[in-house]
């Protein structure tokens, strides 16, 4: 693939330094990183390197949506509950400032000792917490908040009781909802970008990624005990996916990387949060002024090409 | 957190055996067996018991639409490979194997046709076709059913028979949930109606996207609809599946479809709500 996807990425690069999503002064940086993610695409990653993004996505230090939140907004007001029938812990909603501006925050949020980890379902949501990230964010329709979403999640809650409440339906109508709404979205993948629970609360104007986060349509575990039967080939299935930040680049699925603190944003959440700061604002400012068709026509025109056939 | 609201946990002895490979025309449910010319009468439905065989996309077609009517569009539509897919197979064999084996370009044959003079498109996917599984042409094919049901200002009619989004294809099958939804959202904002009918089975992520969309969501008996299989639940959660776990009567039960229709009454049903939409605005 060598040559063919360097030129999409420098085509991309240059798209990305025309929309000036990365191109302010404050991110000068980033372009760099940006070629120093070119570089290593065009020298293949190997299976290691990708599987170490596998690693960091998942670790156990690695800065989770509440460690954001706190750092990135004054004034945080948590919203609680689906108005149906629960609270699910494993998405965060709610209302902050991010400088003088009220926005609205939808999340995933994973424990981080073993109790918060079983009431967070480690980030692992049913239907109701698809329906409470509805619920908050058509609240921000209704007051022209811009939506911000982080995804951090190894998938949507596998379970009985998740089936019996709709999981399939709630994160359809999540995406259906997302795509109506008249204020701009902004989302980031933080860590893990699980398959349909994570597209459940990432159908933004500008989706980013965290360098290294991953976003894919299965768990390298998962995909390994399906076309490999065994789920101990978990690298080799990362591998093929490719679910790295770059590959996504590359195939157009995303807008821009998020640079971390080098050896991962786990090694400096406060360096983690002012880059993710930076990433969130830039991509804010550039949405600002459209006008809401203009943005709904925008979106949905992002998401209609996406794809690749013969 | 949320406690299931009926939890129907019915101890059974009768569980299947793990058995050899049967006969594909042999019915899993009562073990009667028939001729292909049998099945092909009954809608490929045990006369039997009433078990729902799997119906492929050109037999669903010509069981629904008027005799002569059905259009193909984007026939010539083919996947691509562009992530250079290798398992233990490279994508593009099994891609050309798919094809020889099913007469099909991928797993899904759109067009448009009448429904006992009722105009509509159609969209009906195949899950001999590597599982049903959605990749970017399947997104693409079902987008492009939905143009055409706005360009003609028809209903759209889906039958849906996947596994889910296409693995081979990584994160680019996972956008083909918001690609699908997208065109969905288009054909509402025309006026168009939009009937969803589920066949066996509808998982993952064609149920997580446009599949469980439709104004009216219409399931076949049996079917199994849940965004995570049995076997995933089950060995993640050591839980204790109910006996119907997933399948179309629960569905029903818990409110997620409108109605269970066998395959026999599927043209009239849909016929009938063609013509309930067609005074629409």
């Amino acid at each position: 693939m060598a040559s063919e996807a360097e030129l999409r990425l420098r085509d991309r690069l240059s798209k990305l330094k025309s929309i000036g999503l990365l191109g302010g002064t404050k991110v000068s940086g980033e372009l760099e990183r940006l070629q120093k993610q070119l570089d290593r695409i065009t020298a293949e990653p190997s299976e290691d390197e990708i599987w170490r993004s596998v690693e960091l996505a998942r670790h156990q230090d690695r800065p989770y949506t509440l460690d954001y939140v706190e750092r990135l907004f004054d004034d945080w007001v948590e919203l609680h509950g689906d108005r149906g029938r629960a609270d699910d812990a494993a998405i965060v909603a709610g209302l902050g400032k991010l400088d003088d501006r009220t926005v609205v925050l939808v999340g995933h949020q994973k424990g981080r000792d073993v109790k918060e980890r079983t009431k967070r379902n480690f980030g692992m949501a049913y239907p109701e917490g698809y329906r409470k990230a509805m619920r908050v964010m058509k609240l921000a329709d209704r007051f022209d908040f811009p939506v911000i979403t982080l995804v951090d999640t190894p998938g949507a809650y596998p379970g009985v009781a998740a089936e019996q409440h709709g999981q399939g339906g709630a994160i359809a109508a999540s995406q259906a909802t997302m795509l109506r709404l008249g204020v701009p979205i902004v989302s980031v993948v933080i860590g893990e970008g699980g398959s349909g629970g994570a597209i459940a609360i990432a159908v933004g104007d500008r989706v980013l990624m965290q360098e290294n986060a991953i976003y894919s349509v299965i768990s390298p575990e998962g995909c390994a005990a399906i076309l490999w039967r065994d789920a101990s080939e978990a690298k080799k299935a990362a591998a093929a996916f490719k679910p790295d930040a770059a590959h996504c680049l590359e195939l157009g699925v995303i807008d821009g990387i998020v640079p971390e603190p080098s050896g991962g944003a786990h090694t400096d959440p406060d360096e983690a949060a002012r880059l993710l700061g930076i990433a969130v604002r830039e991509a804010l400012e550039d949405l600002d002024g459209l006008p809401v068709d203009e943005l709904s026509r925008r979106r949905r025109a992002r998401f209609r090409s996406i794809g690749v056939f013969a | 957190m949320a406690e299931p609201r009926i939890d129907v946990r019915v101890e059974t002895n009768d569980a299947p055996p793990a058995d050899a490979k049967k006969h594909p025309n042999t019915c899993p449910k009562c073990q009667s067996h028939y001729r292909d010319d049998e099945l092909e009468e009954s809608l490929w439905v045990c006369s039997h018991c009433g078990h729902h065989f799997p119906m492929r996309a050109r037999a669903r077609i010509v069981s629904v639409a008027d005799e002569g009517s059905f259009t193909e569009e984007a026939a010539d539509l083919r996947s691509d490979d562009p992530l250079d897919f290798f398992d233990l197979r490279p994508y593009g064999e099994r891609l050309a194997e798919a094809e020889l084996g099913t007469g099909l370009g991928e797993a899904i044959v759109i067009g448009r046709a009448t429904v006992e003079g009722n105009p509509c498109e159609l969209a009906v996917m195949d899950f001999a076709f590597m599982g049903g599984s959605m990749g970017s042409a399947v997104g693409e094919k079902f987008a492009r059913a939905c143009d055409s049901a706005v360009e003609q200002g028809v209903p759209l009619v889906s039958v849906s028979a996947s596994g889910g989004a296409r693995m081979q294809e990584g994160i680019l099958a996972l956008m083909q949930l918001p690609k699908t939804i997208v065109a969905v959202a288009d054909l509402h904002d025309a006026g168009c109606a939009y009937v969803s009918v589920l066949a066996h089975p509808t998982t993952g992520g064609v149920l997580a996207s446009f599949a469980s969309l439709g104004d009216v969501l219409l399931a076949e008996p049996g079917a199994l609809m849940s965004f995570a299989g049995p076997r995933v639940v089950q060995q993640t959660t050591r839980e204790k599946l109910p006996d119907d776990f997933g399948l179309s009567e629960a569905n029903l039960r818990y409110g997620h479809v409108d109605a269970i229709v066998p395959r026999p009454e599927l043209k009239s049903q849909l016929a009938r709500l063609l013509r309930l939409f067609a005074n629409g605005k």
